[in-house]
């Protein structure tokens, strides 16, 4: 039997459920590089159609001018076990757009956003994104080329995270580092659960 | 995706008449609690006299595949892979799956934030 593109090495179960992790950061900063780093299949690409309210509201008539915007997305996937697959979202580079994709960020179990140092401020939509819905995430300081502009502390002062949410350095080129990142966004949400007070602190505080 | 047919419409009229065409004008795909990550798996291997996009989604899916899976490998947008998911899943020819508490961010189970790290650790 052939299918169309690779199989997973391990086959899910009929009751398979999946869970996704959302890879979010500015234009260029490797959000796709970083799902095909890890994911056990080429990078794949969709797309949705989002329903845009457009900023002119006729106040005296209240209807609202809707247009419909085409938002792609790339993702990858990692078979966990056979009864659990993992998702990864490479969030589109137009934030304008994913940001009215509500679907997007409903239920993720939580993100890696994504900064270039040479262009910090492209990541702060989505960490601001993140923060308002109380998502929990990693900063993952991409290395390009090697030069790394700022320390961890450095970038830490410069975007204001509070001190629970953590910040690391990585080449998303590299498999090693980007497992490394998605590794440490999960033992960040294993010690939210662990230690519920230090989540309220960060919800209150952020 | 072309079926031997030429259409009256020309690339002015926009992305948006084929994928409509397919799901015969229906936009509401939410008949069934579907999202990206929803599971869908053929419960048959008959082969049906279906429409192209129906008999495609039924093959891809007999590995158990997310919407968002369908979608990419079929070209369609994720909205109109939910209605025809949703028309198979109303003609008993597709089980599908969605993730336990889509709605509850707050607190994901600690057995599968351990499962998905064990699992990235042995990548």
């Amino acid at each position: 039997m052939a299918f169309v593109g690779s199989e997973p090495p391990a086959q899910p179960a009929l009751g398979a459920s999946a869970v996704k992790v959302l890879i979010a950061g500015g234009f260029g900063v490797g959000k796709t590089t970083m799902v095909g780093a890890v994911s056990e299949i080429a990078p794949l690409r969709t797309e949705e159609m989002i329903s845009e309210i457009s900023g002119k509201v006729d106040d005296l008539s209240g209807v609202e001018n809707k247009t419909t915007t085409t938002v792609a997305l790339d993702f990858g996937r990692i078979t966990i076990n056979e009864s659990l697959i993992l998702y990864l979202f490479g969030t589109p580079g137009q934030e304008r757009f994913w940001f009215l994709w509500d679907e997007l960020a409903l239920g993720a179990l939580g993100a890696v956003v994504l900064a270039d140092t040479r262009r910090l401020d492209g990541c702060f939509a989505a960490v601001d994104f993140f923060e308002r819905r109380q998502i929990p995430f990693v900063l993952a300081v991409n290395n390009f080329f090697g030069k790394q502009f700022y320390t961890a502390d450095e970038v830490r002062e410069a975007t204001d995270l509070d001190s629970n949410t953590p910040i690391l350095l990585c080449d998303v080129r590299q498999r090693e580092s980007s497992k490394a990142v998605l590794a440490t966004l999960l033992e960040h949400l294993i010690a939210r659960i662990s230690n519920p007070d230090a989540a309220a602190s960060e919800a209150v505080g952020g | 995706m072309r079926h031997g047919r030429e259409s009256w419409y020309d690339d002015e009229a926009g992305p948006l008449v084929r994928p409509y065409s397919v799901t015969r004008g229906r936009t509401r795909p939410d008949r069934y609690d579907l999202n990206i990550i929803t599971l869908v798996s053929t419960t048959s291997k008959e082969n049906l006299a279906l429409e192209p996009e129906y008999v495609q989604i039924l093959r891809l899916c007999r590995i158990p595949l997310s919407i968002a899976e369908v979608s990419a490998k079929l070209g369609l947008p994720i909205v109109v892979v939910k209605i025809l998911v949703a028309d198979l899943i109303e003609d008993g020819l597709l089980i599908f799956r969605s993730p336990d508490s889509p709605l509850n961010t707050e607190t994901p189970d600690m057995k599968t934030l351990q499962a998905v790290l064990d699992g990235i650790r042995r990548l």
